[in-house]
């Protein structure tokens, strides 16, 4: 074998390794990380961990208050942002020709409003929600500037969903003498609710993991909410103030960590399962 | 099931009973353009009540797009236009004032790809009776079990009525789709190649349903299959190019078609000696 | 699909409610920007526009408003983040099409979307506790621009990769059987032949990934340290634009509040810039959510 062909042979073998090098050190890191999570938060969950109200600034008692808030605030958020983001959707795919002007700026507008910084909504919502509209640090604010904040992610998806929707169900529905938007909401939006779904799994994600647009509109206070209007805490603006503010409560904010890590996982769960089961109740042979 | 015929008088507009000799469907000089180009000209065709008429030729020569003018498929296309005269049973089908919801309830369409909605056999029968108005469940699950056994699905999916639809077989959709066409009594069933999708087998099962369709309603059916044609067909329209525009170049029965052509044309089509 | 006006008034009023949808959500990025605009122009005018690129330091209440350090450290954080994470999530693409039994690349798919979910508190949780401490040891602060990058590094690989993969998913796969049968070695069409011909793919993946990391916010706010100046080596600390605004919202008045608008806006124009550019680089036909 000639040492050109040695020389050829061992590059390969030097990128090959490096190829399998890099998944190997993501792999490593993910691993690291979520070990560190578990290590330092799992001692501290219990039910009563999940059940209870913070003491002493979060470093005893649990987080209930907080698992309240964060399910409000994004149930808020995806209450307001889903129809939206449907809606507009249907409106792109369904109503407006494809070549519409009309189509493209609002295309284009939620794209740039998809690439916006979250503490750049974090501004928006103090200043809309809290000041102009007058509704102060609330679960109510927290949840509309979430709003925003998801309603591109969730048309995004909606749209794909829809133009994926064969062509065949369209005529097929208004062959039947279906009105048009009549055949838009009892067979389009079935048809593409699986996509819907897989959306708003992307949209609840993002919206449960926020901290920096939540800090200025929903606030700091980690009472258990009574109304809407009440400012509430959520579970990753708890991770944060117990890292930054709480001396001791870094424990703590592991085991909030956890709990949210794990809220998302059974929720991406969930939703994965429903959008499966939608999917395999029309499935198509191939 | 009464019932479901008092629904479909409901959209029937009121027109005076034709005589036999009037045709159901009358087209006269009908021409379809999309934008700048014509695809269809003056087409002029009578079509009975009870009648399968079969719509043959090459293809890109027009057949789909007189199949839609006939129940309005063709407003979904931009910047198409449709002139001339085209009645059914009286009613003028190119006023731009129809109402496109009832005429569809009236003349069913069948598409060359079977297109159940992706939900479960019964959900596609359901919906178009809800539409319709049928709000009570007896009536409607009468009318599925009617349909479905007029189609011989009955008897294959009756036991798995709430499973998806997708997971039928290609043949067994073809039928679902008619039978679901079938639900709102339509007068007249537009197919479109409904086989040439098909494997042979289910081809065959679906084209001997036509013809026991003849008595519910007049069909209307464009396809590439001549020996078809034959088999189902009362009378023929032979479509060509002219002039990169199609149009009909013989109509007549079937024996006129294929035993007597008057024109050069139309005996080397049946003939098979040009596509 | 054309005739939008019906006679039938239900279908009438779905229509209207549909365009109003669709006029909410697109008014939705101009009230974001507009009024952040709105509320940033006092400092503005009080200030010149100016003032906040050339004044020497970030004091709002004295009236020096210099947001230099910080859009210096905002980029350099994002850059040197970028530098990490865009070779690996590029090579992660690549190992995902052409290295990577199919078993093993979908679990590597799954394992990067969950890198993605991973809310950035917990990043920043993370390297506080624990990465922080580490630099510390080798060279005190600890909380520094080094941190930053790492973080957001891993931060910003899912980006890069989903993006990457995606873009290498759509090249014809003629490209590869063509490699194949000019003999060609396996790393050899993997980075001579596939990489080269997903360039505006591969690019767009890294814009979108660079405005993903000049957004960022709480991770970094907790990781680098946040002093306001320009950093002499990599173990400095730097504040972001960002962390900036979200340290100070808190107590923030008048001017001082208007100034954070200001940076704010300031933010939001670099990432639509890179948005901007991601677009132009973009091959037709993707697009994308981040």
């Amino acid at each position: 074998m000639s040492i050109d062909a040695l020389r050829r042979r061992r590059t390969a073998r030097v990128v090959d390794a490096a190829v399998w090098g890099v998944p190997a050190i993501t792999v490593a890191a993910l691993a690291w990380l979520l070990a560190d999570v578990v290590w330092h938060g799992a001692g501290q969950i219990d039910l009563a961990f999940l059940t209870t109200a913070p003491r002493s600034a979060g470093r005893a008692g649990g987080i209930a208050p907080m698992l309240v808030s964060t399910a409000i605030v994004v149930a808020i958020a995806v209450a307001v942002a889903l129809p939206l983001a449907v809606g507009t959707a249907v409106l792109l795919v369904e109503v407006l020709p494809p070549s519409a002007s009309a189509g493209r700026w609002i295309r284009r507008s939620l794209d740039i409003l998809a690439g916006m910084p979250s503490i750049v909504f974090g501004l928006f919502g103090n200043l809309v929600f809290c000041t102009m509209l007058g509704m102060g640090f609330s679960l109510l604010s927290g949840g509309l500037t979430l709003a925003c904040m998801v309603l591109p992610i969730l048309m995004r998806a909606a749209e794909e969903s829809l133009r994926g929707v064969p062509d065949g169900c369209r005529r097929g529905a208004l062959a039947l003498g279906m009105p048009r938007h009549r055949a838009i909401t009892a067979v389009i939006l079935p048809c593409g609710m699986p996509g819907i779904i897989d959306g708003l799994t992307l949209g609840v994600g993002r919206a449960m993991a926020e901290t920096a647009a939540l800090v200025f509109t929903s606030g700091y206070v980690d009472r258990m909410p009574s109304a809407l209007t009440d400012s509430g805490r959520t579970l990753a603006v708890h991770v944060f103030d117990l890292s930054m503010n709480v001396t001791g409560g870094d424990r703590w904010a592991y085991a909030t960590a956890l709990v949210l890590i794990g809220l998302l996982l059974v929720t991406a769960g969930l939703l994965s399962l429903a959008s499966r089961f939608l999917q395999r109740k029309g499935a198509h042979k191939p | 099931m009464t019932n479901l015929h008092a629904v479909a008088e409901l959209h029937r507009p009121p027109v005076d009973e034709p005589g036999p000799a009037v045709p159901l469907i009358r087209a006269r000089g009908v021409s379809v353009s999309y934008g700048a180009r014509r695809v269809l000209g003056d087409v002029s065709l009578d079509i009975a009540r009870g009648s399968v008429t079969a719509l043959i030729g090459p293809s890109g020569c027009g057949k789909t797009s007189f199949l839609g003018c006939l129940n309005r498929m063709v407003d979904l296309i931009p910047r198409c236009r449709v002139t001339g005269e085209l009645r059914l049973a009286g009613a003028d089908l190119l006023d731009p004032t129809l109402d496109v919801v009832a005429l569809r309830r009236r003349v069913g369409l069948i598409f060359q790809r079977p297109n159940p909605f992706p939900f479960s056999i019964r959900h596609n029968l359901d919906l178009p009776l809800r539409e319709a108005g049928v709000r009570r469940k007896e009536p409607r699950a009468a009318a599925i079990e009617r349909c479905l056994r007029a189609v011989g699905l009955w008897d294959e999916v009756h036991d798995r009525l709430d499973h998806a639809a997708g997971a039928l077989s290609g043949g067994q959709q073809q039928r679902l789709c008619i039978a679901r066409a079938l639900l709102l009594d339509p007068e007249v069933l537009l197919m479109d190649e409904p086989c040439s999708a098909l494997d042979p087998i289910s081809g065959a099962t679906v084209e001997a349903l036509i013809g026991s369709l003849k008595e519910r309603c007049t069909i209307v059916i464009v396809t590439h299959n001549l020996a078809q044609a034959r088999r189902v067909a009362d009378r023929c329209a032979l479509f060509w190019l002219r002039d990169g525009i199609g149009t009909i170049v013989e109509q007549g029965t079937v024996g006129q078609i294929f035993h007597a052509p008057k024109s050069e044309i139309t005996a080397a089509y049946v003939r098979g000696a040009v596509a | 699909m054309t005739s939008i006006s019906s006679r039938r008034p239900a279908e009438r009023l779905f229509v209207t409610g549909l365009g109003l949808c669709g006029a909410a959500a697109s008014l939705t990025i101009v009230a974001v920007i507009g009024v952040t605009t709105v509320e940033a122009t006092p400092a503005l005018s009080v200030a010149g526009p100016q003032a906040f690129l050339t004044d020497d330091g970030w004091f709002p209440l004295s009236g020096r408003f210099g947001l230099m350090p910080m859009i210096l450290g905002t980029v350099l954080v994002s850059l040197g983040g970028l530098a990490l994470a865009g070779p690996m999530g590029i090579v992660s693409a690549v190992f995902c099409n052409h290295y990577a039994p199919a078993a093993v690349a979908t679990a590597y798919r799954l394992l990067l979307k969950a890198l993605a979910g991973i809310p950035s508190v917990v990043y920043g949780l993370w390297g506080l506790v624990t990465l922080v401490p580490l630099i510390a040891a080798w060279a005190p602060p600890g909380a520094s621009l080094l941190a930053g990058i790492l973080v957001l590094a891993l931060m910003i690989l899912p980006t890069v990769a989903v993006v990457a993969d995606s873009a290498i998913q759509q090249l014809p796969p003629a490209l590869h059987r063509g490699g194949a049968a000019l003999g060609m070695r396996r790393h050899t069409i993997a980075f001579r032949v596939v990489v080269p011909a997903a360039r505006s793919g591969l690019a767009t993946a890294l814009v979108l990934a660079l405005g993903r990391a000049l957004g960022e916010t709480m991770a970094l706010l907790m990781v680098t340290g946040n002093l306001v100046q320009y950093p002499s080596s990599l173990f400095d600390p730097v504040r972001t634009l960002a962390a900036n605004i979200a340290l100070e919202m808190a107590y923030a008045q008048d001017i001082h509040r208007s100034a954070l608008f200001v940076s704010g806006l300031v933010l939001a124009l670099l990432v639509a810039a890179a948005l901007v550019v991601a677009e132009v680089l973009a091959p037709d036909g993707t697009r994308h959510v981040d």
